[in-house]
């Protein structure tokens, strides 16, 4: 059966600059054929938008879990998988499997593990994986210690043109630590390590990415030392992209008081000043991209002595209302918050979605800006409730979703 | 000059002293003041406790604090049980939640703990219903080990219950980063009133450690100069993951308190070590057993003394003390 053209009237479309216009947008085949001052066909399904926000659906840069319910809450239509999966995304066959776990109503993007178990040492079948659907390299939640490793691996991505997506913090210097160096990790008496982890491992990637060419992403920069650096190496003209996950621009290492499992990320959240740090990065444009770095833990990864926790927290629900807060603060514009969910990850990735316009995949949201809810741990989408964010009152919420031109929610 | 009744220490546990006001040290030490006294007499048992059960859970290795806690349950007269991790079911994979439930049902009226990991004994207070004393978890904290050592310098000094320890210039030295007693002690001590000097290898400081309202110092003889106590450590090296100092001699070369170095501090000041010493490495043996200076045994007699305090208090409410009503609200 092919299904019926959609026009969604009556909405504010958030375009890729500027204020959103009011108007509809028309898709068919899976496209959007056409947006703006126009009315739907006889033969279209008419959905009401009634002055709601018509959006991009959100492309999430690097998440640890397939977990559609949780994604279509969130008004997830694309997500780049982590290789770090049991087992790790390092063969052909695995990346080809997961590029099509989530369809139709849900696209995959799997990112090839670097190297092969993400040890760090050998390099993986890059361009094979490629060919089996991979859309980038990661090198995991771990940072590839060996300088050798990491110029070959650049150099052969730049080649092959695919993304290198990496973890910023220094191992050595890192070690088991599990908090920021500080007075909270101090009073807690938890293992800790210096911020300055994430600018050194950062200051070496920009200096092996100038070197090769190569297109590097670091996907969370969670530091104003590190930021630094890559504003200056943006400035600079390599191709430097950067990331960042809510917590680390609402929450800081504060939230660790009580030991609370659920506050424990990777990198550590960091102290207030590096906090604000990244939202001045997000608004001057250094940060590129914001993802949920979805990962649910249920209670026999969190339930326990802090440093014996897991890291990680169940994101996708919140990443669209918590960035939705720098709007509402005037950090950024309504257009500039859906490049960092939509735009710039989807090009980051080349896939042609992301960005409402003639001809591009109709991944579309339908988003009520100022909808409050309240986040809830025990009530979630997400298949474990691991949210730094319980009870907390938030504003935006998605009321529909379609995935290539199908309603999916 | 403390509140009526249960109000004087309004908390279920003692997790930490960083929970605690100073009046409510100061009440746990002059409560241990009547169990000092007892413990000299040849009959040293108390009834107190009769018919109360006390479970000492040991997840790390201990022998003096173990012993201490044993003793001093036994002799308030309750029955005591010790669980050492290494015989439990903690070896087979139960999770450390399912051990703190398991212990809960089987109704004891206290539960004593030690474990590896900061903040694993509250996340076992927060699932059981009896009251839970911290016997030293990570580097976090060792609240009976901070009291224990207040109570044997207000000994030492002479100085009538009720007394703080204002103005007094205490130096603890050592491997701070790994200590939860040096964080215990630094939370007291400043609460007291004493002026807390850390010393040590910066590998050796944790971060930040002056928000903790302490003076840090690298050099060993500065850190002495015009100290009343001066604390040591030992180096944790069981805790230690890479290389924190080059070798034990050269630490000792140092941070070692030698006799020359214990004259640079005041001319009667104290030595303290909450053991186990490394004798030759942080201490030389002819400071630790000084016979006036050192407080080191005089130490573990007031830790039963300091235990039996902290039990006795804990139980009261179960006991039905007069008083002492069930707390309400949070159980911190």
């Amino acid at each position: 059966m092919i299904p019926r053209p959609i026009t969604i009237t009556g909405g504010r479309l958030v375009l890729a600059t500027g204020e959103p216009i009011d108007g509809a947008i028309r898709m068919v085949d899976g496209r959007i054929v056409a947006l703006g001052d126009i009315a739907p066909e006889p033969n279209d399904v008419v959905i009401k938008a009634a002055g709601k926000l018509i959006t991009p659906g959100l492309v999430d840069l690097g998440v640890f879990a397939i977990d559609k319910p949780a994604f279509h809450f969130g008004g997830i239509t694309r997500a780049a998988l982590m290789p770090d999966q049991g087992p790790p995304l390092d063969h052909p066959a695995r990346v080809r499997f997961a590029a099509l776990s989530g369809k139709p109503d849900m696209w995959i993007h799997p990112l090839a593990a670097a190297t092969r178990g993400l040890e760090g040492s050998e390099l993986a079948e890059l361009a094979l994986m490629r060919e089996a659907g991979a859309r980038a390299v990661a090198t995991g939640r771990r940072w590839i210690g060996d300088s050798g490793v990491m110029l070959r691996l650049l150099s052969y991505c730049a080649m092959l043109g695919l993304v290198v997506v990496t973890h910023a913090e220094d191992a050595g210097m890192t070690g088991s630590a599990v908090a920021t160096a500080g007075e909270m990790a101090t009073r807690l008496g938890l293992p800790s390590a210096p911020a300055q982890a994430e600018a050194l491992a950062v200051a070496r990637d920009i200096a092996l990415a100038e070197l090769t060419g190569a297109h590097i992403h670091f996907r969370q920069v969670t530091t104003a030392a590190a930021l630094d650096l890559i504003r200056a190496a943006k400035a600079r003209g390599i191709h430097v992209t950067a990331g960042v996950t809510p917590a680390h621009f609402m929450l800081s290492d504060l939230e660790l008081a009580d030991f609370r499992t659920f506050s424990r990320m990777s990198p550590p959240l960091r102290q207030d000043a590096d906090r604000r740090a990244v939202i001045d990065a997000i608004a001057d444009g250094t940060i590129d991209v914001i993802a949920s770095g979805h990962d649910p833990r249920g209670p026999e990864d969190k339930r326990l002595p802090f440093v014996d926790a897991e890291p990680g927290m169940a994101g996708a629900e919140t990443l669209l209302p918590l960035t939705l807060t720098l709007v509402r603060d005037g950090r950024i514009d309504l257009a500039r918050a859906f490049d960092l969910l939509a735009g710039a990850p989807a090009r980051l990735l080349k896939v042609d979605a992301g960005v409402l316009s003639v001809g591009a995949q109709a991944d579309i949201a339908i988003v009520d800006p100022v909808r409050p809810w309240v986040v809830n741990s025990g009530k979630m989408a997400a298949s474990a409730g691991n949210t730094p964010f319980d009870r907390r009152p938030v504003e935006g919420r998605v009321t529909a979703l379609f995935k290539g031109g199908t309603q999916i929610g | 000059m403390y509140p009526e009744g249960g109000y004087a220490f309004p908390h279920r546990d003692l997790t930490g002293i960083g929970r605690l006001e100073r009046h409510e040290i100061l009440y746990l030490l002059d409560e241990a003041e009547q169990w000092v006294e007892l413990n000299r007499l040849p009959q040293k048992r108390a009834a107190l406790l009769s018919g109360l059960t006390i479970i000492n859970a040991f997840f790390e290795n201990s022998t003096r604090t173990l012993l201490s806690f044993e003793i001093a349950g036994k002799r308030l007269g309750a029955d005591v049980v010790n669980m050492h991790a290494a015989t439990s079911s903690v070896k087979k994979g139960e999770t450390l939640i399912d051990t703190a439930i398991t212990l809960n049902a089987m109704r004891a009226d206290a539960i004593v703990i030690r474990h590896a990991s900061s903040g694993a004994v509250r996340l076992i207070a927060s699932k059981v219903d009896c009251p839970v004393l911290n016997a030293g978890d990570g580097q976090h904290e060792h609240p009976t080990q901070a009291l224990l050592d207040a109570l044997t310098i207000r000994h030492a000094l002479h100085l009538p219950p009720g007394s703080d320890l204002n103005g007094l210039n205490v130096t603890i030295c050592g491997d701070i980063l790994h200590s939860r007693v040096a964080r215990s002690n630094i939370l007291a001590l400043t609460a007291l009133g004493a002026n807390v000097r850390v010393c040590a290898p910066p590998a050796l400081l944790p971060a930040e450690i002056e928000a903790m309202g302490v003076t840090v110092f690298h050099d060993f003889d500065a850190a002495l100069k015009g100290a009343n106590v001066i604390m040591m450590l030992r180096l944790q090296m069981e805790r230690m993951q890479g290389q924190f100092i080059p070798s034990p001699r050269e630490y000792r070369h140092l941070y070692g308190l030698t006799l020359d170095r214990f004259a640079r501090a005041e001319p009667d000041a104290l030595v303290m070590h909450p053991g186990p010493m490394n004798r030759g490495v942080e201490i030389d043996s002819q400071v630790a057993d000084d016979p006036v200076r050192s407080l080191i045994t005089r130490q573990v007699e007031s830790g039963v003394a300091i235990r039996m305090a902290c039990l006795d208090v804990l139980t009261r409410r179960a006991r039905g003390v007069a008083g002492w009503p069930t707390l309400t609200g949070d159980p911190a």
